[in-house]
């Protein structure tokens, strides 16, 4: 006769909640962060995000360097997306100024921000799918952001860290072949695209992992200020492109996608079809772009023409100031904000007069869902953790600075 | 070398640890300590285009137990510096570092009151990998040297 | 575009406003730190306001320019009705204190444990009012004007081993 080995009296075995530390290194490959995890078998009863492992001091070394030098700092915030971050600081630079851009600077730095989001939401996808096993999917996420990479390299001359915006203007224009190399990447993305929709949409293991799970109410959502693809997937239709628009997007025709459950997978599907209208736009974009000029006529600005700084003793002066000392900017202070990859990118710049910002601020979208993280992961299992944590899409430079 | 002419086709002669680098330069199990943009180009550099596994250097294991090819990739603060010196402490012998980017190699151009100022004043580096980010190509032609140097380590060092 | 937003500040509070403009097209009262959680929930509830969403919160720190040192910089949003608004609420260096709103929005959780870490504001009724950028055992508050940049506290001992 076996022997009974163990007794349970109708329920689980005894346990006590285990206390766990995943991070901050760890296989999701979306940055450094330390969760400290209190387990009650496989649910995660308790969670506690610790950020602040990338920390690399943003705001003070832009106290430090001229207006036109913190482009570069600005790349490195969200590095998936660094044409909208380049946007967004040259937009609140030029909010003080009391400028705007000329015509086709906009809808140069318009295709660039769209073709930034579709890197940013493939790599973010592609992530998620290959934490989940999904590999292939991967791959051809990559294979999509590499093909992004290639044309917007013989743009700005960088595949990542590109620096491309200027206070007034660009570094550079298009360069003539930009339409038909845009054009041949776009069937080649269009059938990648494609691929991972037929791998993911249905797969009944990507199904069984997403839905229903990491799920965020609306009300909570907006009240821990939720932006971007994270608050719309809980069905609140917030798009600042469309509430306050900006550049030229109130000539742009396209759709803002709303989720309704507020589950990894209504993010998943509002990135992909944000993806969709991406492409809808750039290509209105290039339908309307006219040739013109593209930094403003204002010489304390825009650095003047090389010939003028080789010949001529005030092209030589305004280079030599405007390197030298930075722009100046008017005393006063301004909130821009514009719709970055992970949602409202907002850049709350002080000046006072010099030619170095006195404070400049970012406004980092997943600040807001890093601190509201331990409501979408406690009560689901550990397992959960991963996807639920991918979905969100948090980026180290922009969350830690 | 005449014993073999003698036996051509046989065997191949050579010293033990040329054999035992030979295995381990085209096997390496990268352990990617990856924090900041650096972490996009490593990507790249492991998917189909530019594609790391030509190298042998395919799988990342995320355990430093498996791992002995310890990538650090992006950024390391002071926050994050004892993990990283603990990680590396965990890997096991025979175990070679690379630093990959500028900021990992020597801060970057993040001179300020967080950074650590170069990976080399915790852990010994092997290949530096400049750039910021470097290209892929930087990276695999830095998997290569890795492969010269290891090629090249005596018996002795090997545990 | 929240002009009515200021009026409705202005003629509510009005002991509390000290300044208000609106330069640049953003909205902005100057506040006293006295009555600030019912301003804030004055600016939430109102139908016509509905401030629900908290966009920002920061300090700027006016060492040696200006009298208070710090200014507590709110920023708000409202999804329904679409409108911003921008609140400063200056406080001094030896009382640098202020209300935590996080019983209003719980959004400001993390603003307002950045605002501590990096400037030394403290926020009283914060449930969790630690360091969250630097770690624990850092001295100072990194992003005042007189700490300098190249400041290094490197953490000499390694995980695990008692200093």
């Amino acid at each position: 006769m076996a022997e009974i080995l163990l007794e349970t009296e109708g329920g689980d075995l005894d346990s006590v909640p285990m206390n766990v530390q995943m991070g901050p290194s760890h296989p999701a490959m979306h940055g450094t962060i330390k969760m400290r995890l209190r387990l009650d078998g496989e649910i995660v009863a308790r969670t506690d995000v610790e950020v602040g492992y990338l920390h690399r001091g943003f705001e003070k070394s832009c106290e430090n360097v001229t207006w036109t030098q913190v482009m570069p700092y600005t790349d490195r915030l969200n590095y998936v997306s660094p044409l909208c971050n380049n946007v967004g600081y040259c937009m609140a630079v030029e909010k003080l100024l009391g400028i705007r851009a000329t015509d086709r600077c906009e809808y140069i730095r318009m295709i660039m921000a769209e073709t930034s989001r579709i890197g940013d939401h493939m790599t973010c996808v592609g992530a998620s799918a290959m934490e989940l096993g999904g590999f292939t999917a991967f791959l051809y996420a990559i294979e999509v952001r590499e093909e992004i990479w290639r044309v917007i390299e013989t743009v700005t001359g960088a595949r990542l860290t590109h620096s491309y915006c200027r206070i007034g203007g660009l570094k550079d224009d298009l360069p003539p072949d930009f339409g038909a190399s845009w054009r041949s990447i776009r069937k080649k993305i269009r059938t990648l695209i494609d691929d991972i929709h037929a791998l993911l949409d249905k797969n009944r293991i990507f199904l069984d992992r997403m839905i229903d799970v990491g799920v965020i109410s609306a009300d909570r959502a907006v009240s821990y200020g939720f932006t971007g693809p994270c608050l719309r997937s809980t069905g609140v239709d917030y798009d600042v492109r469309k509430a306050a628009p900006y550049m030229k997007y109130d000539r742009m025709e396209f759709e803002v996608p709303i989720g309704s459950r507020g589950d990894n997978y209504d993010r998943y599907l509002v990135r992909m079809e944000e993806i969709e209208q991406s492409l809808r736009i750039i290509d209105q974009c290039l339908a309307q772009i006219e040739p013109g000029p593209i930094n403003v006529d204002d010489g304390r600005l825009v650095l003047p023409e090389k010939d003028d700084v080789y010949g001529s003793i005030e092209g030589t002066i305004a280079h030599f100031k405007i390197i030298m000392e930075g722009i100046r900017v008017p005393p006063g202070e301004v909130y821009s904000y514009t719709e970055a990859g992970n949602g409202e990118l907002g850049f709350y710049l002080v000046s006072t007069g010099e030619g170095r910002p006195y404070k400049c601020r970012v406004r980092p979208p997943c600040w807001s869902f890093m601190q509201a993280l331990h409501e979408m992961l406690e009560g689901y299992q550990v397992a959960d953790i991963v996807p639920t944590f991918g979905s969100v899409n948090m980026i180290g430079g922009e969350c830690d600075r | 070398m005449g014993l073999e002419s003698n036996l051509t086709g046989t065997f191949v002669g050579t010293r033990l640890s040329d054999a035992l680098n030979w295995a381990r330069k085209y096997s390496l199990f990268q352990y990617p300590f990856v924090t900041a943009c650096c972490g996009m180009e490593f990507m790249s550099a492991a998917c189909s285009h530019y594609d790391i596994s030509r190298f042998g250097a395919e799988i990342p294991r995320f355990s430093p137990r498996q791992a002995d090819l310890l990538f650090v990739v992006g950024t390391v603060s002071h926050k994050l510096a004892p993990v990283l010196r603990k990680v590396y402490d965990q890997m096991c012998d025979p175990k070679w570092v690379v630093s990959f980017g500028a900021c990992a190699s020597s801060g970057g151009f993040y001179d300020n009151y967080c950074t650590v100022q170069g990976i080399d004043t915790i852990i010994p580096v092997d290949v530096y990998i400049p750039g910021c980010p470097p290209r892929p190509e930087q990276v695999l032609d830095a998997l290569m040297m890795l492969q010269e140097k290891i090629q090249r380590e005596p018996l002795e060092k090997q545990a | 575009m929240s002009k009515k937003a200021l009026e409705r500040l202005t003629a509510k509070f009005a002991d509390q406003v000290l300044a208000t403009h609106d330069a640049h097209g953003d909205e902005t009262a100057v506040i006293k730190r006295d009555r600030l959680l019912d301003v804030l929930r004055f600016l939430r509830d109102e139908t016509d306001l509905a401030f629900d969403m908290p966009i920002d919160l920061t300090v700027v720190d006016w060492y040696r320019k200006r009298e208070p040192r710090f200014e507590v910089v709110y920023h708000l949003y409202s999804v329904t009705l679409k409108h911003r608004l921008r609140l400063k609420v200056p406080v001094d260096e030896d009382d640098a204190r202020v209300p935590s709103s996080y019983p209003i929005w719980p959004g400001f959780d993390w603003y307002e444990r950045e605002a501590y870490d990096l400037y030394g504001v403290a926020f009283d009724g914060h449930p969790n009012l630690k360091r969250i950028l630097m770690w624990e055992g850092f001295e100072g508050h990194p992003l005042r004007k007189d700490y300098p940049i190249n400041k290094r506290q490197p953490i000499t001992t390694l995980l695990g081993e008692k200093s």
